[in-house]
């Protein structure tokens, strides 16, 4: 279970991005969060796993405080974190192979690293997630070599090779095509099933979100506005979400504060 | 078109500079002039010899020719001695570079006060000469062929320290955060998201240092530190010039073999 509470970032001396946030994410569920540009999406998934470091707040995933851990501790517990990103964040001139073994970095030894000597189970892991989604035949070849959505699934099953105890995905399909981005919603929502993973998406496809998510949370300015299922997510809903620009709101709420 | 009419239909008359500017630009001129008039006041030229250069360039070309290749066994062995020099102390300083272009680079560099030590070896070995290196390492190692490779390392790792550490800064992050993100330590990042990210360049510059060290190499004789130079230096000081056009020669063939050998690796590698 992840359970965030009371969560702010600044950056700088600016206006808060996210605003004392609240959140708890568990079970097998597939969270979709929406909301416009600028409304803090992408730094609460960072935060999380401290890619930004919050301002104050906590953030808990099963018993673990994540705000107050020094760099070491830090890095062992990001080994329970996966993370899929808009660009992939592969590295292009890697193959596949090693692109997917580096979701296992945090374990292996560093003479392991440098040799490419994989421990056997976490090459059984490998192909057994490989093929699962489709990229098994595709070990060898290096990373640029791969069409988007192929590019994305091997960000899905690095992520996974971590055995994560939470996923966590950054507009996985913004830079894909309508068909691959279908495909890659419904696979993350089918693996949230079977591997029973809680997914947090982070979305500017409403449509896809409603779609494939089993809860549905809409931000704006760094606030939670909107928490239930995607049914409940009506036109009223929507114009809240997006209502205005962020610049606006800004100004709003800080002459409110 | 009314409108444009109405703007500039009483102007018939632009100029690309104002009064101003073309006066600074007019004076910028004479100051030029004004300069260069003096430097060639100052340098003291010696205007008979300098008229008399072709008759001597036709005499001295004279003189050289034919080449005299019955010294040849000891020049090919200088050249190879020279290759050799060029080719160890490029491998040398690409090793002893990597390091200094990590703690150089902006985004790898482990805290200011390594950045600015990366810098202070960068900026120290290039601004010093591989001619005056290699007088001050034959001075510590006596003549020869250790002093000619000390002499061109120095001067390399300056050279590849920059190129690397520009390389380095220019990266993309986006699979250094992935790394981050999955628990990686400092080391397995620059190992499986920088290195790769790198590598092209890595390759292209101790190519390119390589072939610029081989030409470099090739003077190191004149102050003792080994190659080629030396057997060029005795030539001229013995004025055995047939044995000089040999040695040039030589060289010639040493820099197309060079410029040949790095265009086939840069094909090949990258």
């Amino acid at each position: 279970m992840l359970k965030i509470s009371k969560l702010t970032k600044r950056y700088g001396s600016g206006d808060p991005v996210l605003k004392e946030l609240d959140l708890t994410v568990e079970g097998d569920q597939l969270t979709s969060v929406i909301g416009s540009s600028g409304a803090g999406k992408s730094t609460l998934l960072r935060c999380i796993n401290r890619l930004v470091e919050p301002t104050s707040g906590s953030i808990d995933l099963n018993g673990t405080e994540f705000t107050t851990l020094n760099r070491r501790s830090l890095r062992i517990a990001r080994r329970r974190i996966g993370m899929v990103f808009q660009g992939f964040n592969l590295i292009d001139r890697l193959t596949v192979m090693e692109n997917v073994q580096s979701g296992r970095l945090g374990y292996i030894s560093t003479w392991a690293a440098l040799t490419r000597r994989y421990p056997r189970e976490d090459i059984r892991h490998a192909y057994e997630l490989m093929e699962r989604v489709g990229i098994a035949h595709y070990a060898n070849k290096r990373a640029d070599e791969l069409s988007g959505g192929e590019r994305q699934r091997v960000g899905v099953v690095r992520a996974l090779m971590q055995r994560p105890e939470i996923l966590l995905a950054d507009e996985p399909t913004a830079s894909l095509d309508p068909k691959t981005s279908e495909q890659i919603m419904s696979l993350l929502r089918d693996l949230a099933s079977e591997l029973k993973l809680p997914v947090i998406i982070n979305i500017h496809n409403v449509a896809e979100a409603k779609e494939y998510s089993d809860r549905i949370v809409g931000m704006r300015y760094g606030r939670i506005i909107f928490d239930g299922l995607p049914s409940r997510l009506g036109k009223a809903e929507m114009d809240e979400i997006y209502a205005g620009v962020p610049a606006q709101d800004r100004a709003q709420a800080g002459a409110a504060a | 078109m009314m409108s444009t009419e109405t703007l500039h239909g009483a102007q018939d008359h632009w100029s690309r500079f104002t009064l101003r500017q073309r006066l600074l630009r007019y004076g910028g001129l004479a100051l030029t002039l004004l300069v260069v008039g003096w430097a060639l006041r100052s340098i003291d030229v010696i205007w008979a010899w300098v008229w008399d250069a072709p008759s001597q360039m036709a005499d001295l070309f004279g003189r050289m020719m034919p080449p005299d290749p019955s010294n040849l066994p000891s020049i090919l062995e200088a050249i190879w001695q020279t290759v050799n020099i060029a080719t160890l102390a490029t491998m040398i300083a690409v090793v002893v570079s990597l390091p200094v272009a990590y703690i150089a680079a902006q985004n790898t560099t482990p805290n200011r006060a390594a950045l600015w030590v990366g810098r202070f070896i960068l900026v120290s070995s290039r601004s010093v000469n591989t001619i005056i290196w290699a007088l001050l390492f034959v001075a510590i190692f006596g003549p020869g062929i250790v002093a000619g490779i000390a002499a061109i390392m120095f001067r390399s790792i300056g050279f590849l320290g920059k190129l690397l550490g520009e390389a380095i800064e220019e990266i993309d992050r986006k699979p250094v955060e992935a790394l981050e993100a999955v628990g990686a330590s400092q080391f397995k990042i620059v190992l499986y998201a920088i290195v790769p990210q790198v590598m092209p360049a890595f390759f292209a510059v101790a190519i390119l240092r390589w072939d610029i060290n081989l030409r470099e190499s090739t003077v190191l004789g004149l102050v003792g530190a080994g190659g080629i130079g030396m057997i060029l230096q005795g030539a001229i000081d013995t004025f055995n010039w047939p044995e000089v056009s040999m040695v040039l020669l030589t060289i010639l063939a040493l820099v197309v073999f060079g410029e040949v050998v790095s265009t086939y690796l840069r094909k090949k590698i990258l």
